[in-house]
């Protein structure tokens, strides 16, 4: 029905000298959904969010975004959280709004506030005296407070406490659009299963393993994603 | 782990469930508002689009209904709510009593139980 927010065709990356990390991938979603990319370590999550996010280039493929070939004009649309933080100790968090507001045109700067109010994060503190758990909220803040159309979340839960994790899913559930569509690496499977739509199980080399509708496969296998995560990739 | 999912079948019919016995026990009382998908979703920590289907059950089995931009409110049909509270009530009593069968506990036993523990 509508153009899809993603689009990846044929899409091939290896690194220097090394096997290839993703061979022939193709993936496509739709706008308006909350999708888990779900793999083991290696398997070349990052390698795919960093090569939609236009951090790295593919070997061969296309990628489009909300029908525009990747470029930097569709840079506008992604809003992309890094699998670490990437500010200078020296800056403050006031400074990165200001940075995201003259960066960003869809950046909500109250919203930001806001939100580093509910996560009692000083706004004048210095990064480099903020824990690593605190560091990455505040890029997850960043990234969260932009109106964007494709949301790369890359481990968004993964180094903070519990109770910021439950936080930073309610902020993906109420930033919930039907013209967005948020896509989040993680293997805290449980913690994320009852946010998803969809997933995707990854396998090495960037095979597509599974993937699909969340409920309709819990129902179909009468197990949860995690449940099944760990058959499908038992080591 | 949220109070809604236990990882046993899918979300959305575990949710349903929730929602449906909170109807029927009165924290949704009848003809009142239901809050929005959003608020529930946020409550829950569950999928929007996942509140969005429990819902359309809840509807399709007439316990809440759909009165277009004003929202969704709770049936006022009493005679109904009556109904699915008995159904409700027999399914709970008939797998609490299957649950002591299966423990070779003996009705009488049972009974006395219930009569004993009558204050709660």
């Amino acid at each position: 029905m509508n153009i899809p927010v993603l689009n990846c065709e044929n899409i091939y990356k290896s690194y220097q000298s090394g096997l290839p990390v993703l061979s022939g991938l193709n993936l496509t979603l739709p706008a308006g959904r909350i999708i888990g990319l779900l793999g083991p370590n290696g398997c070349g999550k990052s390698t795919l969010i960093k090569l939609i996010a236009g951090l790295l280039v593919p070997d061969r493929g296309n990628i489009t975004v909300c029908g525009q070939p990747r470029s930097e004009s569709t840079n506008a649309l992604i809003s992309y959280l890094p699998e670490r933080p990437y500010f200078q100790g020296n800056m403050r968090v006031v400074q990165l709004l200001d940075y995201f507001s003259d960066f960003y045109a869809d950046f909500d700067r109250s919203r930001a506030i806001a939100m580093l109010s509910d996560l009692g994060i000083a706004p004048d503190a210095r990064m480099r005296t903020l824990s690593k758990g605190t560091k990455e909220k505040v890029q997850l803040v960043l990234v969260m407070s932009r109106r964007a159309r494709l949301y790369l979340l890359d481990e968004p839960i993964a180094g903070v406490d519990p109770a910021a994790r439950d936080y930073i899913l309610k902020t993906i559930i109420g930033n919930y659009s039907p013209d967005a569509t948020v896509v989040l690496t993680t293997h805290l499977i449980t913690d994320i299963e009852p946010v998803l739509d969809d997933f995707v199980f990854m396998g090495h080399g960037g095979q597509i393993l599974l993937a699909g509708n969340a409920d309709e496969v819990r129902e179909a296998h009468q197990k949860s994603l995690n449940e099944l995560f760990r058959e499908v990739f038992r080591c | 782990m949220n109070r809604y999912f236990n990882g046993q079948g899918p979300v959305f019919m575990q949710l349903t469930a929730m929602m449906r016995t909170d109807i029927l026990s009165g924290k949704y009382p009848p003809g009142t508002q239901f809050p929005t998908v959003r608020s529930l979703a946020i409550e829950a920590a569950i999928n929007p689009n996942t509140v969005q289907k429990a819902l359309s059950v809840l509807e399709s089995e007439g316990l809440v209904l759909s009165r277009g931009t004003l929202g969704r409110f709770v049936t006022d049909d009493r005679a109904l709510l009556e109904q699915k509270r008995n159904e409700m009530q027999s399914a709970y009593m008939r797998r609490a009593w299957q649950e002591a069968n299966k423990l070779g506990i003996p009705k009488e036993k049972f009974i006395a139980f219930l009569h004993e523990s009558e204050e709660g």
